[in-house]
């Protein structure tokens, strides 16, 4: 049973929970009452414009960046000061150095990831491409500029490849993560070229892959050959990270630096193939992922019709399957990276956006699964926002 | 010189038409920009290629270089090649 999505204009006002949902036709807001039972819809926003990315700014609960491109423009990116009422479009969009004369140079196709800096840096954004690059700004996304030295690295370009090494729609910078206790402390992921970790605020980034399996045949030693698909670091334990990648989901414990392949205890005819990584606000050792059909060509469907999500509580010594309330069979979707989150409220909410434009929630932590909205374009990400400045 | 301005683009100028000078295709490019900040990116990357579905026209001649001189030439056309679905 879906929802109500309330449209009447007295209860306009901005709610307890904000999602915020980029798809490849424009981006929506919808606002829940403290419930979670009851949401109301705002948009679209950016109609027709690929959106891959919109986040709010947890620093101030009110400034809005969205990655936009269309499909014939230049990539850039649009902010609003105001929670979406206004849009301004930055002044200098995420772009590439230019390259010296008789040098054919890169230029961004689109800003695929969002990354606030840390709490002590206000204004501070970090902004990751395809084709792969690192991006920063520090005046709240007005203007933007590279970041770090790897955009034009030799070694990091090679680990980088071109258009042809990556996703269907070009490879992907993206899981920029600010280490809530350091803000020099910093990783990133490419899909491909694997992860990699900074301590000195990205002036120079090492490879973190150990553990981490590639496809057969291929040297893992070599970032080239891996690929991760989504990273997220816990936010009460920092020295926690999971990774869901294309050769399974991992565990990282600092300061190991060895993966540990959690998703060996997945249901083998699920297998532990997926693209989003979703952690609990609170609890370490709990976390949902969403698994795909990454056998043979790559259907990059749910495993047999059968949607479901998947969570730990043990930090990956087993796993639960959670599908009450999602179609039973018959249902080819599944969810992108960035478009699956959780929201910080006890217990925790979790929504998820589909290929199929489908827009689920779950108020238990899984157990229980609704449908919030239906007939949307391709949902590109999902974020879940709380504390929105005049939220009641 | 006078400017169409393909309906992709017309978020930046609200109108079909604007007015921008220059001798060169990249000059009346720049004073577009100058009047409607972002819309040179949108056409133009950052290593100075057009970019691909988008192309100008001089007078009804296709031009493809940015440094091609415009004397004497009275308007400008933007045209954006839709693509995708």
């Amino acid at each position: 049973m879906a929802s109500e999505i309330d449209t009447g204009a007295a209860q306009r006002s901005p709610g307890t929970v904000l999602l915020l949902v980029a798809t490849r036709k424009g981006a929506w807001l919808y606002h829940g009452d403290a419930t979670r039972q009851h949401w109301w819809v705002e948009g679209p926003h950016f109609l027709g414009h690929i959106i891959n990315h919109l986040v709010l700014d947890p620093r101030d609960g009110r400034t809005l960046l969205a990655a936009a491109k269309t499909g014939h423009l230049g990539p850039t990116v649009f902010r609003s000061t105001d929670l979406g009422r206004s849009w301004q479009e930055a002044a200098r969009p995420p772009a590439f150095a230019p390259a010296p004369e008789g040098q054919g140079g890169r230029s961004v196709d689109h800003t695929f990831w969002l990354t606030p800096g840390h709490a002590d840096q206000p204004g501070v954004w970090y902004a990751g491409t395809s084709p792969q690059g690192l991006f920063r700004s520090e005046d709240g996304g007005v203007s933007w500029a590279p970041f770090s030295p790897i955009n034009d690295d030799p070694q990091y370009r090679k680990w980088m490849g071109t258009v042809q090494d990556g996703t269907p729609d070009g490879p992907k910078l993206h899981s920029i993560i600010v280490d809530p206790r350091d803000a020099e402390h910093l990783y990133f992921a490419m899909s491909g070229g694997g992860v990699h970790e900074s301590g000195d605020g990205g002036r120079s980034f090492q490879a973190l892959l150990g553990g981490i399996e590639v496809v057969e045949g291929f040297d893992g030693s070599d970032p080239t050959f891996h690929d991760p698909h989504c990273v997220r670091l816990c936010p009460t334990n920092p020295d926690r990270l999971y990774q869901q990648n294309h050769c399974g989901i991992y565990r990282l414990d600092r300061p190991s630096d060895t993966w540990q392949r959690i998703g060996r205890a997945m249901p083998a005819e699920v297998g532990d193939i997926g693209f989003p990584m979703v952690v609990h606000p609170r609890d370490a050792n709990a976390v949902w992922v969403f698994p795909m059909d990454g056998t043979s060509v790559w259907p990059r469907t749910s495993p047999g019709g059968k949607p479901a999500v998947y969570g730990t509580r043990d930090g990956g010594e087993s796993w639960q399957r959670l599908d009450a309330g999602l179609p039973a069979e018959q249902a080819w979707w599944t969810v992108k990276r960035q478009a699956m989150t959780a929201d910080s409220a006890d217990p925790v909410g979790l929504y998820f956006g589909t290929t199929s434009g489908e827009l689920w929630m779950s108020g238990d932590e899984g157990r229980q699964w609704t449908r919030i909205a239906a007939h949307l374009p391709e949902i590109y990400a999902v974020e879940a926002a709380m504390g929105v400045e005049g939220a009641s | 010189m006078k400017v169409l301005i393909p309906s992709a683009l017309r978020s930046y100028t609200e109108q079909a038409y604007a007015e921008a000078g220059g001798d060169t295709l990249a000059a009346v490019l720049a004073a577009l920009d100058r009047s409607y900040p972002g819309i040179r990116f949108r056409m133009i990357d950052e290593q100075n290629r057009i970019r691909p579905h988008i192309r100008f026209f001089v007078d009804g001649e296709q031009v493809f270089d940015l440094a091609r001189r415009l004397d004497g030439v009275q308007e400008l056309v933007i045209v954006q090649a839709l693509r995708g679905g």
